[in-house]
């Protein structure tokens, strides 16, 4: 994926030059192994700090929303499903983007490579699919599929579904993925067993808030967790605020979740919080057909009234 | 979400339909009674040694 670098710099360089965009949004080298950070990029010679690995895992829709501004924005996948769903709920309006489409190959797990390891990684290097780890001046080789995020693995929009100018042919997608096996195992269970399986999930919550700060759809100018009056939700560990925190944000999500990863991204305690917003995933494509952010022309299930919306829960 | 699928009632009720309304309320009393006392969200006083 690191072959896109010299593209996505002339891009973003040619579109500053002509001036079409005040800025663009993509990614700098991180000052830690495998932490690739947001950058804005405001002038042609700047261009050139952009870069493109498998260390772009951070949703840049998230710094779209209310912006005035022309803005060129780099945009995997995912990116480009949620830029459509700001661009459904008017958090930006489409003639202000100019979006450069990356066909995307997966993103690698930090959570994952740093478990893997004792001590500290030094370097975090790629060659195709193949991922050297370096600790201690000491090379680890290790096979990119063994170690994509979780949400990467299972995929199925890779490439962007809306852009002006692509910087590669798209990748091809994966097919005869089994996207909810993990929402099919915790469906499956008894309310006792999924009490406490979630009970379990959550106990590390210091209630950072990261989740909710790297999520492109958490964009309220209030959060609930913040209001005060009333206050919906308690403010410390308690487990009932903890728990009512995460289901409440994932109800948010319902039918505007892309699965982008960014939260479980975010995570500083590794919570796989994208249970909750998966199985919300999961029911919108089964009662609804609905997959988020695949289309501008399509109003989002829960703003709209079918006839034939399902209602078997209701007597 | 690990609440007792009987807790939670939906039902559709016009204001005409009183007799519906008196079976439904009947009918959700009688479940959550059977499940007793909600356990879960409910907060609980912290243990002071």
């Amino acid at each position: 994926m690191s072959e896109y670098n010299d593209k996505i710099k002339e891009i973003s360089a040619r579109l500053l030059k002509e001036c079409q965009v005040d800025m663009v949004i993509g990614f700098r080298k991180g000052s830690m192994p495998m932490m690739n950070e947001p950058c804005f990029i405001n002038n042609a010679e700047d261009a050139a700090q952009l870069v493109w690995d498998s260390n772009c895992g951070i949703n840049l829709a998230n710094y779209l929303t209310n912006r005035k501004e022309k803005i060129g924005i780099i945009a995997k996948g995912c990116d480009s499903r949620n830029i459509v769903t700001h661009i459904i709920e008017n958090k930006i309006s489409r003639e202000q983007l100019y979006i450069i489409g990356v066909p995307c190959q997966g993103m690698i797990d930090k959570h994952k490579i740093n478990a893997m390891f004792e001590g500290e990684i030094q370097d975090v290097a790629e060659n195709g699919q193949k991922i050297t780890v370096t600790i201690d001046g000491k090379e680890n080789a290790l096979e990119k599929a063994d170690v994509l995020q979780k949400n990467c693995a299972v995929c199925i929009h890779r490439n962007p579904v809306i852009f002006d100018e692509m910087v590669a042919e798209p990748v091809e997608e994966q097919k005869d993925v089994d996207r909810y096996a993990d929402v099919r195992e915790i469906e499956a269970m008894t309310s006792e067993e999924k009490w406490n399986t979630f009970e379990e999930l959550l106990s590390p919550c210091i209630r950072c808030y990261a989740c909710k700060n790297a999520c492109p759809l958490c964009y309220c100018p209030t959060c609930f967790v913040d209001e005060s009056k009333p206050q919906w939700v308690g403010k410390g560990q308690d487990p009932t605020d903890v728990r009512t925190f995460h289901f409440l944000r994932a109800f948010h999500c319902g039918g505007r979740c892309t699965d982008c990863g960014a939260c479980e991204r975010a995570c500083p305690v590794g919570i796989n919080m994208r249970v909750f917003t998966k199985k919300l995933e999961k029911d919108s494509f089964e009662q609804f057909g609905w997959e988020a952010g695949l289309t501008l022309d399509e109003r989002p299930p829960l703003d709209t009234y079918r006839p034939d919306d399902p209602d078997d829960f209701i007597r | 979400m690990g609440i007792e699928p009987d807790r939670i009632h939906y039902s559709w009720i016009s204001s005409a339909e009183s007799t519906k309304f008196v079976e439904v309320v009947k009918e959700v009393t009688e479940k959550v009674k059977a499940l007793g006392p909600n356990q879960h969200f409910a907060k609980h006083e912290a243990k002071v040694a």
